[in-house]
Protein backbone atom coordinates (compact mmCIF):
# COMPACT_ATOMS: atom_id res chain seq x y z
CA UNK A 1 0.00 0.00 0.00
CA UNK A 2 1.40 3.67 -0.84
CA UNK A 3 0.94 6.40 1.31
CA UNK A 4 1.65 9.94 1.57
CA UNK A 5 2.42 11.79 4.79
CA UNK A 6 -0.18 14.18 5.51
CA UNK A 7 2.38 16.28 7.26
CA UNK A 8 5.25 16.35 5.05
CA UNK A 9 3.99 14.60 1.94
CA UNK A 10 6.82 12.22 1.81
CA UNK A 11 5.89 8.62 -0.21
CA UNK A 12 5.84 5.71 1.94
CA UNK A 13 4.64 1.72 0.48
CA UNK A 14 3.78 0.41 3.76
CA UNK A 15 4.31 -3.46 3.75
CA UNK A 16 2.85 -4.80 6.57
CA UNK A 17 2.51 -3.16 9.77
CA UNK A 18 1.83 -5.79 12.72
CA UNK A 19 -1.44 -5.33 14.17
CA UNK A 20 -0.80 -3.18 17.36
CA UNK A 21 1.87 -1.12 15.89
CA UNK A 22 2.20 2.10 14.47
CA UNK A 23 3.92 3.70 11.22
CA UNK A 24 5.64 7.27 11.67
CA UNK A 25 7.00 9.06 9.10
CA UNK A 26 10.93 8.93 9.58
CA UNK A 27 11.16 12.49 8.17
CA UNK A 28 8.64 14.97 10.04
CA UNK A 29 7.79 12.03 12.87
CA UNK A 30 4.02 12.03 12.26
CA UNK A 31 1.87 9.15 12.64
CA UNK A 32 1.11 7.42 9.11
CA UNK A 33 -0.97 4.88 10.22
CA UNK A 34 -1.50 2.60 13.84
CA UNK A 35 -3.04 -1.11 13.04
CA UNK A 36 -5.28 -1.22 15.60
CA UNK A 37 -6.60 -4.33 17.32
CA UNK A 38 -9.49 -5.93 16.70
CA UNK A 39 -10.50 -2.56 15.38
CA UNK A 40 -14.64 -2.89 13.82
CA UNK A 41 -15.49 -5.51 17.08
CA UNK A 42 -14.25 -3.32 19.67
CA UNK A 43 -14.87 0.38 18.24
CA UNK A 44 -18.85 -1.08 17.97
CA UNK A 45 -19.39 -1.91 21.02
CA UNK A 46 -17.91 1.00 22.74
CA UNK A 47 -20.24 3.04 20.29
CA UNK A 48 -23.36 1.34 21.11
CA UNK A 49 -22.32 1.62 25.30
CA UNK A 50 -21.69 5.72 23.75
CA UNK A 51 -25.01 5.99 22.65
CA UNK A 52 -26.51 4.68 25.51
CA UNK A 53 -24.75 7.28 27.68
CA UNK A 54 -25.35 9.82 25.24
CA UNK A 55 -29.27 9.51 25.50
CA UNK A 56 -28.93 9.27 29.30
CA UNK A 57 -26.12 12.70 29.87
CA UNK A 58 -29.23 14.52 27.44
CA UNK A 59 -32.00 13.73 29.25
CA UNK A 60 -31.45 14.10 33.40
CA UNK A 61 -29.78 17.23 34.98
CA UNK A 62 -26.05 17.62 35.00
CA UNK A 63 -26.18 20.22 38.21
CA UNK A 64 -28.43 20.82 40.63
CA UNK A 65 -28.43 23.87 43.12
CA UNK A 66 -29.61 25.01 46.16
CA UNK A 67 -30.22 28.32 47.54
CA UNK A 68 -32.18 29.72 50.31
CA UNK A 69 -35.21 26.78 49.62
CA UNK A 70 -34.58 27.43 46.33
CA UNK A 71 -33.80 24.13 43.78
CA UNK A 72 -32.63 24.77 40.73
CA UNK A 73 -31.06 22.11 37.82
CA UNK A 74 -30.08 22.30 34.49
CA UNK A 75 -29.71 19.89 31.63
CA UNK A 76 -27.57 20.71 28.83
CA UNK A 77 -30.17 21.51 26.34
CA UNK A 78 -31.50 23.98 28.43
CA UNK A 79 -27.81 25.49 28.62
CA UNK A 80 -28.27 25.89 24.99
CA UNK A 81 -31.89 27.38 25.57
CA UNK A 82 -30.58 29.85 27.80
CA UNK A 83 -28.22 31.49 25.37
CA UNK A 84 -30.62 31.49 22.99
CA UNK A 85 -33.33 33.29 25.06
CA UNK A 86 -30.71 36.04 26.13
CA UNK A 87 -30.53 37.01 22.36
CA UNK A 88 -27.11 35.04 21.75
CA UNK A 89 -28.00 32.74 19.22
CA UNK A 90 -24.27 32.48 17.77
CA UNK A 91 -23.36 31.00 21.28
CA UNK A 92 -26.33 28.85 21.55
CA UNK A 93 -25.54 27.67 17.89
CA UNK A 94 -21.66 26.64 18.90
CA UNK A 95 -22.30 25.30 21.97
CA UNK A 96 -25.29 23.08 20.47
CA UNK A 97 -23.31 21.87 17.94
CA UNK A 98 -19.90 21.25 19.50
CA UNK A 99 -21.69 19.37 22.67
CA UNK A 100 -24.53 17.82 20.94
CA UNK A 101 -25.31 17.76 17.56
CA UNK A 102 -21.51 16.47 16.20
CA UNK A 103 -21.20 14.40 18.96
CA UNK A 104 -24.17 12.75 18.41
CA UNK A 105 -23.80 12.37 14.67
CA UNK A 106 -20.52 10.79 15.29
CA UNK A 107 -22.08 8.09 17.80
CA UNK A 108 -24.94 7.67 15.57
CA UNK A 109 -22.71 7.64 12.13
CA UNK A 110 -20.35 5.56 13.50
CA UNK A 111 -23.00 2.94 14.09
CA UNK A 112 -24.21 3.18 10.81
CA UNK A 113 -21.13 2.61 9.21
CA UNK A 114 -19.72 -0.33 11.24
CA UNK A 115 -22.72 -2.64 12.19
CA UNK A 116 -23.09 -3.43 8.30
CA UNK A 117 -19.61 -3.80 7.49
CA UNK A 118 -19.26 -5.95 10.48
CA UNK A 119 -21.88 -8.54 8.40
CA UNK A 120 -19.92 -7.56 5.06
CA UNK A 121 -22.08 -5.58 4.49
CA UNK A 122 -21.71 -1.74 3.02
CA UNK A 123 -24.38 0.36 4.06
CA UNK A 124 -25.56 2.99 1.42
CA UNK A 125 -24.04 6.48 1.23
CA UNK A 126 -21.06 4.96 4.00
CA UNK A 127 -18.44 6.82 2.38
CA UNK A 128 -19.57 9.93 2.72
CA UNK A 129 -21.44 9.51 6.01
CA UNK A 130 -17.51 8.37 7.14
CA UNK A 131 -16.26 11.55 5.61
CA UNK A 132 -18.36 13.67 7.34
CA UNK A 133 -18.08 11.68 10.63
CA UNK A 134 -13.47 11.90 9.85
CA UNK A 135 -14.04 15.89 8.61
CA UNK A 136 -16.08 16.60 12.15
CA UNK A 137 -13.90 15.36 14.66
CA UNK A 138 -12.49 18.68 15.70
CA UNK A 139 -16.06 20.01 16.24
CA UNK A 140 -16.68 17.71 19.12
CA UNK A 141 -15.72 18.70 22.39
CA UNK A 142 -17.52 17.00 24.83
CA UNK A 143 -14.41 16.54 27.09
CA UNK A 144 -13.75 19.95 26.75
CA UNK A 145 -17.49 20.47 27.87
CA UNK A 146 -16.68 18.33 30.97
CA UNK A 147 -13.81 20.59 31.74
CA UNK A 148 -16.49 23.53 31.98
CA UNK A 149 -18.54 20.99 34.05
CA UNK A 150 -15.66 21.46 36.70
CA UNK A 151 -14.63 24.63 36.39
CA UNK A 152 -18.99 26.08 36.74
CA UNK A 153 -19.24 23.87 40.00
CA UNK A 154 -16.47 25.30 41.37
CA UNK A 155 -17.41 28.76 40.55
CA UNK A 156 -21.02 28.34 41.61
CA UNK A 157 -19.97 27.06 45.04
CA UNK A 158 -20.07 30.48 46.35
CA UNK A 159 -23.97 30.85 45.51
CA UNK A 160 -25.32 27.76 46.93
CA UNK A 161 -24.94 23.72 47.54
CA UNK A 162 -24.09 22.06 44.63
CA UNK A 163 -25.45 18.36 44.17
CA UNK A 164 -23.96 16.57 41.00
CA UNK A 165 -27.10 15.79 38.71
CA UNK A 166 -27.68 12.04 37.58
CA UNK A 167 -26.22 12.91 34.21
CA UNK A 168 -22.84 14.19 35.43
CA UNK A 169 -22.22 10.68 36.26
CA UNK A 170 -22.97 9.22 32.53
CA UNK A 171 -21.31 12.06 30.96
CA UNK A 172 -18.06 11.32 32.38
CA UNK A 173 -18.55 7.65 31.44
CA UNK A 174 -19.21 8.98 28.01
CA UNK A 175 -15.95 11.24 28.07
CA UNK A 176 -13.81 8.11 28.95
CA UNK A 177 -15.97 5.53 25.84
CA UNK A 178 -15.52 8.63 23.50
CA UNK A 179 -11.72 8.62 23.78
CA UNK A 180 -11.85 5.05 24.26
CA UNK A 181 -13.65 4.34 20.73
CA UNK A 182 -11.69 7.27 19.13
CA UNK A 183 -8.73 5.14 19.85
CA UNK A 184 -9.80 2.32 19.07
CA UNK A 185 -10.70 3.43 15.64
CA UNK A 186 -8.68 2.31 12.53
CA UNK A 187 -9.74 3.94 9.28
CA UNK A 188 -7.69 2.71 7.16
CA UNK A 189 -9.49 -1.11 8.08
CA UNK A 190 -12.73 0.59 7.60
CA UNK A 191 -11.82 2.77 4.05
CA UNK A 192 -10.59 -0.64 2.89
CA UNK A 193 -13.67 -2.56 3.39
CA UNK A 194 -15.80 0.23 1.94
CA UNK A 195 -13.53 0.24 -1.07
CA UNK A 196 -13.46 -3.43 -1.15
CA UNK A 197 -17.35 -3.69 -0.75
CA UNK A 198 -18.15 -1.00 -3.44
CA UNK A 199 -16.33 -2.13 -6.54
CA UNK A 200 -14.72 -5.23 -5.58
CA UNK A 201 -12.72 -5.39 -8.82
CA UNK A 202 -11.18 -2.05 -8.19
CA UNK A 203 -7.75 -2.53 -5.98
CA UNK A 204 -5.17 0.39 -4.97
CA UNK A 205 -2.01 -0.32 -4.37
CA UNK B 1 9.36 0.61 3.20
CA UNK B 2 11.06 3.06 1.10
CA UNK B 3 13.45 5.88 2.55
CA UNK B 4 14.36 7.73 -0.93
CA UNK B 5 12.60 10.95 0.21
CA UNK B 6 9.99 11.15 -2.92
CA UNK B 7 6.81 13.19 -2.25
CA UNK B 8 3.35 12.42 -3.13
CA UNK B 9 3.31 15.86 -5.29
CA UNK B 10 6.72 15.31 -7.19
CA UNK B 11 5.26 11.69 -8.15
CA UNK B 12 2.03 13.47 -9.37
CA UNK B 13 -0.57 11.67 -7.09
CA UNK B 14 -2.60 13.30 -4.97
CA UNK B 15 -3.48 12.53 -1.36
CA UNK B 16 -6.62 12.78 -0.26
CA UNK B 17 -6.87 14.82 3.21
CA UNK B 18 -9.58 12.44 5.05
CA UNK B 19 -9.16 8.70 3.47
CA UNK B 20 -5.60 8.62 2.82
CA UNK B 21 -5.74 7.24 -0.42
CA UNK B 22 -3.28 8.45 -3.03
CA UNK B 23 -4.49 8.45 -6.12
CA UNK B 24 -3.12 9.27 -9.90
CA UNK B 25 -4.23 11.57 -12.79
CA UNK B 26 -7.15 9.67 -14.62
CA UNK B 27 -8.16 7.62 -11.32
CA UNK B 28 -10.04 10.74 -9.88
CA UNK B 29 -13.56 12.05 -10.17
CA UNK B 30 -13.66 15.14 -12.32
CA UNK B 31 -16.55 16.98 -11.83
CA UNK B 32 -16.45 20.81 -13.86
CA UNK B 33 -12.50 20.54 -14.36
CA UNK B 34 -12.54 19.73 -10.15
CA UNK B 35 -10.89 16.86 -9.05
CA UNK B 36 -12.62 14.64 -6.06
CA UNK B 37 -11.06 11.38 -4.72
CA UNK B 38 -12.40 8.37 -6.29
CA UNK B 39 -12.99 6.44 -2.45
CA UNK B 40 -14.68 9.61 -0.47
CA UNK B 41 -15.39 12.00 -2.22
CA UNK B 42 -13.37 14.68 -1.14
CA UNK B 43 -11.83 17.39 -3.21
CA UNK B 44 -8.42 17.10 -4.19
CA UNK B 45 -5.77 19.47 -4.15
CA UNK B 46 -2.17 18.79 -4.29
CA UNK B 47 -1.35 21.50 -1.40
CA UNK B 48 -4.69 22.99 0.45
CA UNK B 49 -5.83 26.14 -1.51
CA UNK B 50 -4.73 29.71 -0.96
CA UNK B 51 -3.21 28.81 1.89
CA UNK B 52 -1.21 30.82 3.72
CA UNK B 53 -3.33 33.83 2.38
CA UNK B 54 -6.19 32.19 3.95
CA UNK B 55 -4.24 31.47 7.36
CA UNK B 56 -3.11 34.94 7.58
CA UNK B 57 -6.66 36.61 6.88
CA UNK B 58 -7.73 34.01 9.67
CA UNK B 59 -4.73 34.90 11.99
CA UNK B 60 -5.41 38.78 11.39
CA UNK B 61 -9.30 38.36 12.26
CA UNK B 62 -8.65 36.56 14.90
CA UNK B 63 -6.34 38.86 16.63
CA UNK B 64 -8.72 42.02 15.98
CA UNK B 65 -11.27 39.69 17.82
CA UNK B 66 -8.85 39.04 20.72
CA UNK B 67 -9.27 42.59 21.62
CA UNK B 68 -13.46 43.00 22.95
CA UNK B 69 -13.28 39.06 23.79
CA UNK B 70 -10.69 40.50 26.69
CA UNK B 71 -12.17 43.91 27.25
CA UNK B 72 -15.47 43.72 27.01
CA UNK B 73 -17.54 41.07 29.93
CA UNK B 74 -18.52 37.31 29.52
CA UNK B 75 -21.00 37.66 31.82
CA UNK B 76 -23.06 40.22 34.09
CA UNK B 77 -23.81 38.59 37.82
CA UNK B 78 -26.61 40.25 39.45
CA UNK B 79 -27.30 39.17 42.81
CA UNK B 80 -29.12 40.87 45.77
CA UNK B 81 -29.88 43.90 43.25
CA UNK B 82 -25.94 44.15 42.58
CA UNK B 83 -24.75 44.25 39.13
CA UNK B 84 -21.10 42.52 38.41
CA UNK B 85 -19.38 42.10 35.15
CA UNK B 86 -16.80 38.79 34.80
CA UNK B 87 -14.00 39.49 32.08
CA UNK B 88 -12.10 36.20 30.95
CA UNK B 89 -9.29 37.78 33.17
CA UNK B 90 -11.46 39.09 36.47
CA UNK B 91 -12.32 35.40 36.33
CA UNK B 92 -8.42 34.61 36.73
CA UNK B 93 -7.87 37.18 39.32
CA UNK B 94 -11.01 35.70 41.14
CA UNK B 95 -9.77 32.00 41.59
CA UNK B 96 -6.19 33.67 42.69
CA UNK B 97 -7.60 35.59 45.23
CA UNK B 98 -9.70 33.13 46.97
CA UNK B 99 -6.55 31.22 46.78
CA UNK B 100 -7.80 28.54 44.23
CA UNK B 101 -3.99 28.28 42.27
CA UNK B 102 -4.95 25.12 39.95
CA UNK B 103 -8.15 26.39 38.49
CA UNK B 104 -6.69 29.38 38.48
CA UNK B 105 -3.92 27.86 35.97
CA UNK B 106 -6.59 25.65 34.28
CA UNK B 107 -8.52 28.95 32.87
CA UNK B 108 -5.63 31.04 32.26
CA UNK B 109 -3.91 28.76 30.44
CA UNK B 110 -6.90 27.32 28.55
CA UNK B 111 -8.39 31.22 27.78
CA UNK B 112 -5.26 33.50 27.85
CA UNK B 113 -1.95 31.34 26.82
CA UNK B 114 -3.57 28.86 24.12
CA UNK B 115 -5.02 31.37 21.88
CA UNK B 116 -2.14 33.72 21.64
CA UNK B 117 0.22 30.91 21.72
CA UNK B 118 -1.58 29.62 18.68
CA UNK B 119 -1.17 33.00 16.93
CA UNK B 120 1.93 33.22 17.61
CA UNK B 121 2.89 29.96 16.06
CA UNK B 122 0.78 30.26 13.06
CA UNK B 123 2.23 33.71 12.38
CA UNK B 124 5.81 31.96 13.01
CA UNK B 125 4.95 29.21 10.47
CA UNK B 126 3.25 31.66 7.81
CA UNK B 127 6.65 33.88 8.13
CA UNK B 128 8.86 31.11 7.83
CA UNK B 129 7.34 29.05 4.77
CA UNK B 130 7.27 32.44 3.04
CA UNK B 131 10.56 33.41 3.46
CA UNK B 132 11.72 29.61 2.49
CA UNK B 133 13.21 29.40 5.69
CA UNK B 134 14.92 25.41 6.18
CA UNK B 135 15.18 26.04 9.40
CA UNK B 136 14.18 22.98 11.81
CA UNK B 137 11.57 21.76 9.82
CA UNK B 138 10.51 18.46 11.90
CA UNK B 139 9.80 21.23 15.04
CA UNK B 140 7.86 23.20 13.08
CA UNK B 141 5.69 20.40 11.81
CA UNK B 142 6.11 19.70 15.67
CA UNK B 143 4.77 22.64 16.60
CA UNK B 144 1.80 22.44 13.92
CA UNK B 145 0.77 19.10 15.67
CA UNK B 146 0.21 20.70 18.13
CA UNK B 147 -1.73 23.65 17.63
CA UNK B 148 -3.94 21.83 16.34
CA UNK B 149 -4.79 19.24 19.19
CA UNK B 150 -4.44 22.13 22.10
CA UNK B 151 -6.62 24.81 20.07
CA UNK B 152 -10.44 23.38 21.26
CA UNK B 153 -9.61 23.57 25.07
CA UNK B 154 -10.20 27.21 25.15
CA UNK B 155 -13.81 26.24 24.55
CA UNK B 156 -13.94 25.68 28.47
CA UNK B 157 -14.87 29.55 29.40
CA UNK B 158 -17.64 29.58 26.75
CA UNK B 159 -19.35 26.39 28.22
CA UNK B 160 -18.61 27.53 31.74
CA UNK B 161 -21.15 30.72 30.54
CA UNK B 162 -23.65 28.32 29.44
CA UNK B 163 -23.66 26.37 32.31
CA UNK B 164 -24.13 29.47 34.87
CA UNK B 165 -26.43 31.00 32.66
CA UNK B 166 -28.61 27.93 32.60
CA UNK B 167 -28.36 27.34 36.40
CA UNK B 168 -28.44 30.58 38.03
CA UNK B 169 -32.00 31.76 38.03
CA UNK B 170 -33.45 33.51 41.03
CA UNK B 171 -35.05 36.23 39.52
CA UNK B 172 -34.31 38.91 42.18
CA UNK B 173 -31.87 37.13 44.31
CA UNK B 174 -29.28 36.17 41.22
CA UNK B 175 -29.30 36.27 37.78
CA UNK B 176 -26.73 35.92 35.44
CA UNK B 177 -26.39 36.58 31.50
CA UNK B 178 -23.93 36.28 28.85
CA UNK B 179 -22.35 39.23 27.43
CA UNK B 180 -21.17 40.01 24.18
CA UNK B 181 -17.23 39.12 25.46
CA UNK B 182 -18.21 35.57 25.27
CA UNK B 183 -19.32 36.12 21.53
CA UNK B 184 -15.96 37.34 20.52
CA UNK B 185 -14.19 35.03 22.34
CA UNK B 186 -15.92 32.27 20.91
CA UNK B 187 -15.30 33.78 17.48
CA UNK B 188 -11.62 34.10 18.46
CA UNK B 189 -11.32 30.12 19.24
CA UNK B 190 -13.42 29.37 15.88
CA UNK B 191 -11.74 31.27 13.57
CA UNK B 192 -8.50 29.63 15.30
CA UNK B 193 -9.44 26.04 14.78
CA UNK B 194 -9.74 27.45 11.21
CA UNK B 195 -6.77 29.05 10.67
CA UNK B 196 -4.93 26.16 11.69
CA UNK B 197 -6.96 24.00 9.02
CA UNK B 198 -6.08 25.92 6.30
CA UNK B 199 -2.29 26.17 7.17
CA UNK B 200 -0.51 23.11 5.08
CA UNK B 201 2.71 22.02 7.20
CA UNK B 202 3.67 20.28 3.49
CA UNK B 203 4.62 23.85 2.71
CA UNK B 204 7.32 23.50 5.10
CA UNK B 205 8.81 20.88 3.30
CA UNK B 206 8.26 21.80 -0.14
CA UNK B 207 11.30 24.30 0.30
CA UNK B 208 13.42 21.34 1.02
CA UNK B 209 12.62 19.70 -2.38
CA UNK B 210 12.77 22.41 -4.76
CA UNK B 211 14.97 25.02 -4.17
CA UNK B 212 15.67 26.16 -7.19
CA UNK B 213 11.81 27.17 -8.25
CA UNK B 214 10.47 30.43 -8.77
Amino acid sequence: MMIACHECDMLYRLESVPEGSKAICSRCGALLYSHKKNSLDRTLSLIIAGLILFFLSNMFPLIEMKNQGLMMKTTLSQGVKALYNQDMQGLAALVLITCILAPFFQLSGLFYVLLPLKYQRVAPKTPHIFRLIRKLQPWSMMEVFMLGILVSIIKLAKMGTIIPGLSLYSFAALIIILAWATASLDPHIIWDKISAGDNPGVKHD
Amino acid sequence: MTKNFLSASHASLLSCPVCHLLSKPGQHIVEKGKEYCPRCGERLYIRKPESLSRTWALVLAAIIFYIPANVLPIMKVTSMGNAESDTILSGVIYFIQTGMWPIALVIFIASVFVPILKLLILIFLLITVQTRSKWRPRDRTRLYRMIEAIGRWSMVDIFVVTLMVALVKLGALADIEAAQGAVFFAAVVVVTMFAAMSFDPRLIWDVLEKPQDP
